[in-house]
């Protein structure tokens, strides 16, 4: 009798159990049952008219039904608290492609970040990165880079004077008198900067533009390693298929000398607009330092040799970036800024 | 410089390749190809035809209906406009389906020209086009014979049925060279055929100087004296006689058309011809015109005025070398000849000149008379004198040749120094060594002597020594050999390899290692980098309200500048900052942040006696969101994060930029040295540089800040003690600054002190009349104890007392 009793309260407690849809009623049916008055509990409390025998047996049953009941009303609740969280984030569904909330960063100047470039190869073959004066002597800007007096270089580079001996350099070549000067070798560095030429405001001129000149000075650098160094730069700056073509050309302060193509990197080499249907695009000149240009700058030609370029900054910015008009870079328009 | 291959395969005849391929090919020996035109790309299918028969098209009156011979079985009947031929002219005909360069307008050139069909003019068929000059791709300048309008009439007698652009000399190819400084001799269609000659390896020919002149002696007609000669190395002299002025043969005029110089007579003719030919300029003179029969190469006086033959009347003086007769002048020396002895069509004898004038002064006198004309952009290269002689004897060769008159013998020849050869003696080894390859001597000879620079092997098999004509001014050291061997053994060929190890380290210079660092700190900030011009207009200093005597004014002047908004070097970088700004606010960008990184150019002494102070400068400058205080903020973070550390003095009085509004701007001042400024822009500036809202600059001088950035970052072992906080309400009297009352928090704090904070300050009715009120949060700790209630209760009383002596009181 007492076990078919026993069987009906656990139904009862299931059937309470399965029915429940929330937590809180799960919480009540704990109570009811479980609960130090509840139906299972005072079950126990009515062992004590049972004979002694009865009583653990009973005992043992009311137990395992009191686990039973308490094993599927914590699987229960645990269903319900899953679905609970469920419904709670699918209410917290949000649209992700709302705009984002962005720190507003600046730009560097799309010279800045063609230079930034050019400097990070250099440095990373052991190059010092220096500075030299803008506005300059006539003795760097000309005289100790082979260019006299009367020489028609000057002429070709319409220099912008301040008096007779002092002018706003015409190139970054003046750095390297300079550097050299100071007779610490070996030398190897590059010095970005700005020069001025007096061109007129255009789509492909500026009277004031910058260049990167490059000077290497040791004991055994030949016009070979020159060529192998801006291979690297070329490919590391415009991609490992960039290939470079050296032509013979003169510069006062340096023989041989060279002017250097690379493929185009638009084109591959094919020829498109990008390159005029050349292949090639110029970038820049180059050379094994003059022996008088060592001579004037107090180094032995005969134990030191070495090689120097100058690169247009520009012109690789302009390049790289596609920009079809060097105004451009001098409005600072933020609408131009902010794409680099 | 351009040349004719067809011109240049007179000298290299056994040249086979194509122009692609000697543009590709001389480019890399060093005589670069800019440009290379195809004369006949688009003329196809032209040939010679006689026009049979005319006849009136019968609904036209202008339209002529002609039976044309091309050589084939039948008559090709053409419908044409043109009115200047008669039947039996030979003319050029395109045929059905064959190209035009363009049209008879002689209008700029289609890139793919004109093809012509077969078609209906009027409802008659015509089965080609008989053509114009322009229609060939050229003009009557070139072409002197042919009509002001109308169709192209080739001599009587030219049989039909040839190629008709080939007997115009339009199976050519035009190649444009940059002619680099150095090589002089290249600026000659002799000095390219040689360099292409040694580029393809084939047999070059210098044309034939033939003896020329009848067995008089050139010195019984004239006497020529040469005082400046170091202005004039050489001076030559011969004369011809019994002139006969002429058109030049077609022959000749094709070649003059080819390098762009329109066809005269024969005597200007060949002159020009040499002059391409040889590269050496030449002038006639008249010599009836020739007073006294006596020249005199001597500089001008100052104050001279001479007449040109371009009509100008050209002021001298002492720097300017003139040619003159026993009177007086009568050319300017490698510039123009003068109005008084020009070769006019009476010529009856003349004098040619070919001389050797100093490059540098030619240059300089050109300018100074406002005339930089052929000739002397030829002599101011610097020409070699041997070359005069070989020119004028081959003018003189080309007189006979023409028939243009008597040549009379020998040479008047002023040469006191003779140009030498220029030897180098060096090594093949230190060749090797410089340019990185393994030739051995013999095979630098072979490369050398392709170009004539002849060289010999020392016994030890390794010196050379070589040779450079006249010609070669450029060769002079090791260097110069090296670098001839290197084009013709090919750059290309060179190995490529990288230098070997060095001990200098990569690294940027400390100072711009410092600027990157801040360009990146300001972009994290929003301010994107500007690029200004380092030279401005004067009268933007105006514009800055800076007064006459301000330092700022003090600029350096550039004495040719690009005109005046390009004079002055800046000494403020203001005007850049504030003119982007407006850039952006005109074309309605709704903010704009930006930074400048660039030097400004401060004199140290007017006018310049030596290199001025260039200093770099960071410029901030923002319209848009934000105040005085976000720029503060901005600057601060940016010196932060240079390890600029601790309190920052902002001094309102001390800063008088006349730019910024004067009760909102200040200088910035650390560790008592000026480092900067800040302000807000002053109203009238900003309509100045039509800004129509408020706008924000701050700048850094660089050099200040360089020594004070500080990486020497060291631990500080995190609090193990609590800390303590008091609040400070308070009336403080309106002149009071906040920076002021800091000074007391911190100070009266001391070591205790950790902090100090504003947060809150108010102006306005709830507070008594000239007071505001202002809340502060001091933060107390101690790094080795909790701090006691009598050490807290000190540090509250020194700073109630110190407070107090500033008129502040606490709000009850």
């Amino acid at each position: 009798m007492e076990n078919t009793k026993l069987e009906e309260l656990k139904k009862l407690a299931s059937d309470c159990i399965r029915e429940a849809q929330d937590i809180n009623s799960l919480n009540d049916i704990r109570v009811k049952f479980l609960g130090k008055k509840g139906e299972i509990t005072s079950l126990l409390k009515s062992m004590k008219d049972l004979s002694a025998e009865e009583k653990p047996k009973f005992g043992q049953m009311v137990n395992a039904i009191r686990q039973e009941v308490e094993e599927e009303l914590q699987k229960h609740m645990t269903e319900l608290q899953e679905k609970a969280k469920e419904a709670k984030m699918a209410s917290e569904t949000i649209d992700v492609t709302l705009p984002a909330k962005k720190m507003a960063y600046g730009h560097a100047h799309p010279n800045t970040r063609a230079l930034e470039e050019v400097e990070k190869i250099f440095v990373g073959m052991g190059y010092e990165v220096v500075e030299g004066p803008e506005v300059e002597l006539d003795e760097y800007n000309f005289e100790k880079l082979n260019i006299p007096a009367g020489h028609p270089a000057r002429d070709e580079q319409d220099t912008f004077y301040i008096n007779e001996n002092i002018l706003l350099r015409t190139q970054t070549s003046s750095v390297q008198a300079r550097v050299m000067e100071q007779g610490k070798l070996p030398i190897r560095m590059i010095c970005p900067g700005r020069v001025f030429r007096s061109d007129a405001v255009d789509a492909t001129h500026s009277p004031s533009f910058h260049q990167i000149e490059g000077l290497v000075i040791d004991k055994h650098v030949t016009f070979a390693d020159l060529k192998g160094t801006l291979d690297t730069f070329a490919k590391e700056l415009f991609g490992p298929e960039t290939k470079t073509k050296l032509r013979p050309h003169h510069f006062p302060f340096t023989e041989p000398s060279a002017e250097v193509d690379v493929s185009c990197f638009k084109c591959g080499g094919k020829g498109c607009r990008f390159c005029k249907g050349e292949g090639w695009i110029e970038i820049l000149g180059c050379g094994m330092v003059h022996p008088h240009v060592l001579e004037m700058c107090g180094i032995d030609p005969n134990e030191y040799q070495g090689f120097a370029f100058g690169v247009g900054l520009e012109r690789i910015a302009l390049l790289k970036y596609e920009i079809d008009d060097m105004r451009l870079l001098y409005e600072n328009d933020t609408r131009f800024l902010n794409q680099f | 410089m351009n040349t004719s291959m067809n011109w240049i395969k007179e000298y290299v005849p056994d040249l086979d390749c194509t122009p692609k391929e000697w543009t590709d090919a001389v480019t890399l020996t060093g005589t670069k190809v800019e440009t290379c035109s195809i004369l006949n790309k688009n003329l196809d299918k032209i040939v010679t035809g006689q026009i049979k028969s005319m006849e009136k098209h019968p609904d036209s009156d202008h339209l002529w209906i002609c039976q044309v011979d091309v050589g084939q079985d039948d008559f090709v009947q053409i419908v044409t406009g043109a009115q200047n031929q008669k039947v039996g002219d030979v003319v050029p005909v395109v045929l059905d389906g064959g190209k035009v360069a363009g049209g008879h307008d002689g209008g700029e050139l289609p890139e793919d020209g004109v093809v012509i069909k077969a078609g209906k003019l009027r409802g008659i068929e015509s089965y080609g086009m008989m053509c114009s000059i322009e229609e060939l791709g050229s003009s009557r300048e070139f072409y002197p014979e042919a009509p002001e309008e109308g169709l192209y009439i080739f001599p009587e007698g030219t049989a039909v049925g040839q190629d008709a652009p080939t007997l115009l000399g339009f199976n050519d190819a035009i190649h444009e060279y940059e002619i680099t400084s150095n090589r002089v001799d290249c600026y000659s269609v002799i000095g390219i055929a040689r360099e292409g000659a040694a580029t393809f390896k084939k047999a070059f020919h210098m044309p034939k100087e033939e003896k020329s002149g009848n067995n008089e002696d050139v010195h019984d007609y004239l006497s020529v004296e040469v005082i400046d000669t170091d202005l004039c190395p050489r001076y030559t002299a011969r004369m011809v006689k019994n002139i006969k002025i002429a058109p030049s043969p077609k022959w000749m005029q094709i070649r003059l058309a080819s390098a762009g110089i329109r066809p005269i007579n024969n005597i200007v003719d060949i002159t020009n011809y040499v002059m391409l030919e040889y590269g050496q300029p030449m002038h006639s003179y008249d010599y009836d015109k020739i007073r006294g029969h006596k020249i005199v190469v001597k500089r001008a006086q100052d104050g001279d005025v001479f007449e040109t033959l371009d009509q100008q009347e050209r002021k001298l003086d002492h720097t300017i070398l003139t040619i003159c007769d026993a009177e007086g002048a009568i050319g300017l020396a490698g510039i123009m000849g003068g109005e008084n002895s020009k070769i006019t069509d009476d010529v009856k004898t003349m004098v040619f000149e070919a001389a050797t004038f100093d490059g540098t002064n030619i240059r300089l006198s050109a300018r100074k008379v406002g005339d930089r004309t052929d000739a002397s952009a030829y002599f101011e290269k610097g020409l070699d004198p041997n070359l005069a002689e070989s020119a004028i004897n081959r003018a003189c060769a080309l007189i006979e040749e023409l028939e243009a008159g008597e040549v009379v013998g020998g040479m008047i020849d002023v040469y006191p120094v003779k140009r030498e050869p220029s030897v180098v003696v060096c090594k093949a080894s230190d060749i090797n060594n410089l340019i990185g390859f393994n030739l051995t001597a013999g095979e630098m000879k072979e490369y050398l002597e392709r170009i004539e620079l002849s060289t010999e092997i020392g016994a030890d098999g390794d010196t050379l020594t070589v040779t450079a004509p006249t010609f070669r001014q450029d060769i002079h050291r090791m260097c110069d050999v090296a670098e001839e061997i290197t084009r013709f053994f090919g750059y290309a060929n060179v190995p490529t390899t990288l230098p070997g190890g060095s001990d200098v380290a990569g690294r940027l210079a400390p100072d711009l290692a410092v600027n990157e660092r801040v360009r990146h700190y300001a972009q994290a900030l929003g301010y994107s980098q500007a690029f200004m011009y380092s030279f401005e207009s004067p009268k933007v200093y105006d514009k800055l309200l800076f007064p006459e005597d301000a330092v700022e004014k003090q600029q350096i002047k550039i004495s040719n500048p690009l005109g005046e908004d390009f004079s002055v070097m800046r000494t403020s970088s203001l005007n850049g900052m504030l003119t982007s700004l407006s850039t952006n606010y005109n074309r309605r960008n709704k903010s704009a942040k930006l930074y400048e990184m660039a030097n400004v150019y401060i004199p140290k002494a007017l006018p310049l006696t030596e290199l001025p102070d260039e200093r770099m400068t960071l410029t901030l400058g923002f319209i848009g969101e934000g105040d005085f205080f976000t720029m503060k903020g901005d600057v601060e973070d940016i010196l932060n994060q240079l390890g600029i550390l601790g309190r920052f003095k902002y001094d309102a009085a001390g800063c008088t930029k006349p730019f910024l509004h004067p009760g909102r701007r200040a200088n910035i001042i650390y560790d008592g040295k000026l480092i900067g400024f800040l302000g807000e822009i002053h109203p009238t500036v900003l309509e100045n540089y039509s800004i129509g809202e408020k706008a924000y600059v701050a700048v850094l001088d660089m050099p200040e800040v360089y020594p004070l950035v500080n990486d020497d970052t060291k631990y500080t072992p995190l609090a193990k003690f609590p800390s303590v906080t008091r609040d400070f309400s308070m009336l403080v009297p309106l002149d009071v600054t906040a920076g002021q009352i800091e000074d007391v928090l911190i100070q009266r704090t001391g070591k205790l002190c950790e902090n100090v904070e504003l947060f809150d300050v108010y102006i306005g009715a709830q507070v008594l009349a000239g007071y505001k009120s202002m809340a502060y949060k001091v933060t107390l700790r101690a790094q080795d104890h909790t701090l006691t209630d009598d050490e807290i209760n000190g540090v509250v009383k020194k700073i109630l007392n110190g407070l107090e002596r500033m008129g502040v009181s606490l709000r009850s």
